[in-house]
């Protein structure tokens, strides 16, 4: 068999790395590349320097190592078992991807993952070592997010954070259960084991930084994990519980929901059709409502009818305050922060202009109108100078007045 | 206002600004008009290029007249924070009414210093959307210019005196919508500063040679290069990580519209990537995720469909499916391989010569083959053809675990307390994951419904054993199925 070229590894690579959902090359700490030997540099936000058009940004190049793999597990593409075409990469083969498309501005940096060859160990020694290259031999200063792998000895996990800028285990399924059907070789005490080692090493950073202002910077962009929804049988409330638990115990900044999506070469242990979209979207922004709107993780888990999964026609928020119509309406110009934060249709900017502009104006709805994208959304949830939801508030058909309009055929189509 | 009484008044002033983005001028002039109290009505601003509003044409016929001298003791022009940052990125707008606005806001913010904080303003509405804009086109400039290698022979470094190391340079061309080009200078200097590189747009070119910046004239597409051969490996990248399964157009044009595509290398892929998603999302489906349909509830269905399953090569062969039997209510169930060539025209599971032998075992034991349900891990008989005999040959993983949902089917139903499994592969369709006897075998594994796995040898492993070796084997066999007749009992008793 012909050596394939480098075209034809990256495909196969890039192809088999299109799962992870990370693409986040924010939240590190300020680098550029002026008095030093290379290239790159990271200020804070992140940039998208492509869009594909499954709507996902393209920030960093992001591959495997390889897509060999000693594990069996169900829903990945790269298991044992499954049939597809297999390549390797050198790790200079790696860094001079990754150099090359950094000089062209195509990319931030570099998001690399890998099936597991030989032993843990050993795949983790040449990702490090991709790492090492990248910043010891060419200075490089753009992103590294490095997706370590929990079997490995921590001593590698430890030098990975030292070179990356992020570090993330998967925790691939939200139920222990799920894990050992579907991820027959994982275990999920050990993958928690080793997201534990990386906040202690993370703690024990921070600190030794506090006291020494050389120390080197350990994985500054911190940790994240991704979990795949859809796959097994657990409810958007056990995602929810899981992720609040992962983000209190393990400090991650991130905890990334990947809609489980058909895979060449499936196995038939997986769920006979794919979950919707919108249940990925629907999750996240329960993510986002715990992490910027001040909501429990209990109190998002209300908003979830019977079943235990967030109603997939109105967003979470909405469900919520739909369920607790006794919190509303709320008093634009008196109502603390907490409770703007609260109403349908307001976000973080909205109910941060309205509490500045109410220091200058008592509000009247027109100009809560010029604050928010959509007014009517928000309008029976509120109280104005001049507004007063009298019976909206308490309509039986509010749900159906709010959710998104369903779109109409059209009868006269050509 | 005490000023308004000045002679003044009724002056008005054209402002003509020599660069489009020049701040410092803005604010300098700004602060001379604000001190000698020129109202906002009374002041037109002009950028080069620019002919100017009509209330500046209106104005000429008069002369232009000189910038005004504030009066001694004119008090200091107040601006806070909020303002001039916003004000730093709304002057780089393309809106030619941008001075005007930004001049008209410093005004009121005299008299309402807290201004800012009033988003319901129009005003401060206007200045935040110029800024947002221009924030944006920044933000797209970082994320989609894109640099070509220009080889070193055969170019004449564009800047840089003669003589000087001509290395790599890397040109883009790019076309910003406001005038960002200068305000962007170190970004891309502190990102590529140990390379050489030039960005080219039709409002002027930056040129960086790796210490000093340098700004040249206009430039147009044809100056810069037309293509790089990494491009090639670029685009296999992005046709390779996006995921057809999800296709989602809209999301992608509200953040990379249209009008950036001419300019990057990979856009030209978009719309061959998108025709052809549903069709590789079909394929990828068709060739991977089978559709079982509902699971069966009844063993009379199982078997029904069974026969008509066609998930695995083996079911195309020339055989037929064998279903497991026994009491629906088996506290045991046996799990063997697949069936054998007599099986297959049996149609009932261990009937061959290893089943035979099974069963000798089992009697030995003291467990009742009657009382325990047994079948197979794969449905269907494997095999190759040599001369007309039909010979055995192990499944492989993948059609192991295509089968299992039938093993599990029938455990649903059945629900042992203890499943057996004969070798590796009967083990790996009820585990998921293939482990070794010789490690696995003489302790349970508890499966996820709380029943009991214990695994051994399949019988026919010790037809093929000769001598010792098979003497040892049969000796671990039968201890295996003692502690399994033991283990049952137990069971049954709680």
């Amino acid at each position: 068999m012909a050596a394939k070229t480098i075209l034809e590894k990256l495909g196969i690579l890039a192809d088999a790395a299109k799962y992870d959902a990370s693409c986040a090359s924010s939240g590190t700490t300020k680098k550029s590349s002026l008095g030093g030997k290379g290239i790159g540099s990271t200020e804070g936000m992140g940039i998208c320097h492509a869009y594909a058009p499954d709507g996902r940004c393209i920030s960093l190049l992001k591959v495997l190592l390889t897509n060999h793999c000693i594990f069996d597990c169900h829903y990945c593409i790269n298991r044992k078992s499954s049939n597809v075409e297999r390549a390797r990469f050198t790790p200079q083969e790696v860094v001079d991807l990754t150099l090359n498309f950094y000089r062209r501005n195509y990319i931030e940096g570099l998001f690399l993952s890998s099936g597991i060859v030989k032993s843990s160990n050993h795949t983790m020694e040449q990702m490090v070592e991709v790492a090492r290259i990248l910043r010891e031999e060419h200075d490089f200063r753009g992103y590294i997010h490095l997706k370590t792998i929990p079997e490995a000895d921590p001593q590698l996990a430890h030098q990975a954070g030292l070179y990356a800028d992020r570090v993330s285990i998967n925790v691939e399924l939200p139920t222990d259960a799920g894990l050992t059907r579907l991820a027959p070789d994982k275990d999920a005490r050990q993958i928690e084991g080793a997201m534990g080692q990386v906040t202690s090493d993370l703690a024990e950073n921070k600190d030794a930084r506090k006291r020494f202002r050389h120390a080197p910077r350990f994985a500054p962009a911190g940790q994240s994990t991704q979990m795949i929804v859809g796959a097994d049988k657990a409810s958007d409330a056990d995602i929810v519980g899981k992720a609040s638990r992962l983000y209190d115990s393990f400090k991650l900044r991130r905890v990334y929901y990947s809609a489980f999506s058909p895979i060449p070469d499936a196995s038939a242990v997986l769920p006979l059709k794919r979950p919707p979209l919108i249940r990925e979207h629907r999750l996240y922004q329960s993510d986002w409502l715990m992490r910027f709107y001040g909501y429990k993780p209990a109190e998002v888990m209300q908003a979830t009818d019977a079943d235990g999964n967030l109603p997939l026609d109105i967003d979470p928020k909405l469900a919520w305050a739909l369920k607790f119509r006794e919190s509303f309406p709320v008093d634009v110009n008196r109502a603390s922060r907490e409770q703007l934060l609260r109403v349908p249709g307001l976000g973080v900017k909205a109910v941060h202009k309205i509490v500045a502009s109410r220091r200058h104006r008592t509000l009247r709805l027109d100009d809560v109108a010029k604050l928010t994208l959509s007014i009517t959304k928000v309008r029976p949830f509120i109280c104005a100078a001049d507004w007063r939801p009298v019976t909206l508030t308490d309509r039986a058909d509010l749900r159906s007045l709010l959710a998104p309009k369903t779109e109409q055929l059209e009868l006269f189509t050509t | 206002m005490i000023a308004l009484q000045h002679a003044k008044i009724d002056a008005h002033y054209v402002v003509r600004l020599p660069e489009a983005d020049d701040f410092d001028f803005w604010r300098e002039r700004a602060r001379t008009l604000v001190q000698s109290d020129v109202p906002p009505e009374r002041v037109a601003w002009v950028e080069p290029g620019g002919s100017g509003d009509l209330f500046a044409a209106a104005a000429s016929p008069h002369g232009e007249r000189q910038m005004p001298v504030p009066p001694p003791g004119a008090s200091l022009v107040r601006a806070n924070k909020r303002f001039v940052s916003l004000a730093r990125n709304a002057i780089l707008h393309s809106d030619a009414d941008r001075f005007a606005l930004l001049y008209r806001l410093l005004w009121r913010l005299q008299a309402a210093p807290r201004m800012m904080e009033d988003k319901a303003d129009s005003d401060v509405r206007r200045i935040e959307e110029l800024a947002k804009n221009v924030r944006r086109d920044s933000h797209k400039m970082h994320a989609f210019v894109r640099f070509r290698l220009v080889e070193p022979e055969g170019l004449e470094s564009p800047e840089g005196p003669e003589g000087e190391e001509v290395g790599e340079h890397y040109v883009a061309w790019f076309e910003p919508e406001h005038h960002i080009l200068r305000a962007n200078a170190g970004f891309f200097m502190r990102r590529f500063a140990n390379m050489k590189w030039s960005i080219l747009t039709p409002q002027g070119c930056l040129h960086w040679d790796g210490k000093t910046m340098s700004e040249g004239p206009p430039a147009q597409r044809s100056d810069a290069p037309e293509g790089d051969p990494m491009e090639d490996l670029w685009r296999k990248y992005y046709a390779s990580i996006f995921n057809p399964a999800r296709l989602k157009v809209g999301a992608m044009l509200k953040e990379m519209p249209r009008k950036y595509w001419k300019n990057m290398p990979e856009a030209a892929l978009i719309p061959e990537l998108i025709a052809g998603a549903q069709a590789r999302e079909a394929t990828m489906v068709a060739a991977g995720a089978l559709e079982f349909d509902q699971r069966p509830e009844t063993l009379t269905a199982i078997d029904k469909a069974l026969h008509a399953c066609r998930k695995c090569p083996i079911g195309n062969l020339d055989n037929h499916a064998v279903m497991g039997e026994g009491p629906q209510d088996a506290a045991l169930m046996i799990v063997g391989e697949q069936p054998g060539d007599q099986e297959d025209l049996a149609g009932r599971p261990f009937v061959g010569p290893a089943g035979q032998l099974l069963d000798s075992h089992l009697e030995r034991a003291g467990i009742d083959r009657q009382r325990a349900y047994v079948t197979n891990t794969v449905k269907h008989f494997k095999y190759v053809m040599s001369g007309k005999r039909r010979l055995h040959k192990s499944p492989a993983a993948k059609e192991i675990d295509t089968c299992r949902w039938w093993v599990e089917a029938e455990r649903a139903i059945v629900q042992p307390r203890l499943v057996l499994a004969l070798g590796a592969s009967a083990a790996r369709g009820v585990l998921g994951k293939t482990v070794s006897i010789t490690k696995a075998r003489g302790a349970p594994i508890v499966l996820d419904d709380g029943s009991e796995l214990w695994i051994t040898a399949h019988p026919s492993y010790l037809l093929r054993l000769e001598g010792p070796a098979c003497e040892e084997q049969t000796r671990l066999f039968d201890a295996d199925l003692a502690a399994v007749k033991v283990r049952l009992a137990q069971l049954e008793q709680n």
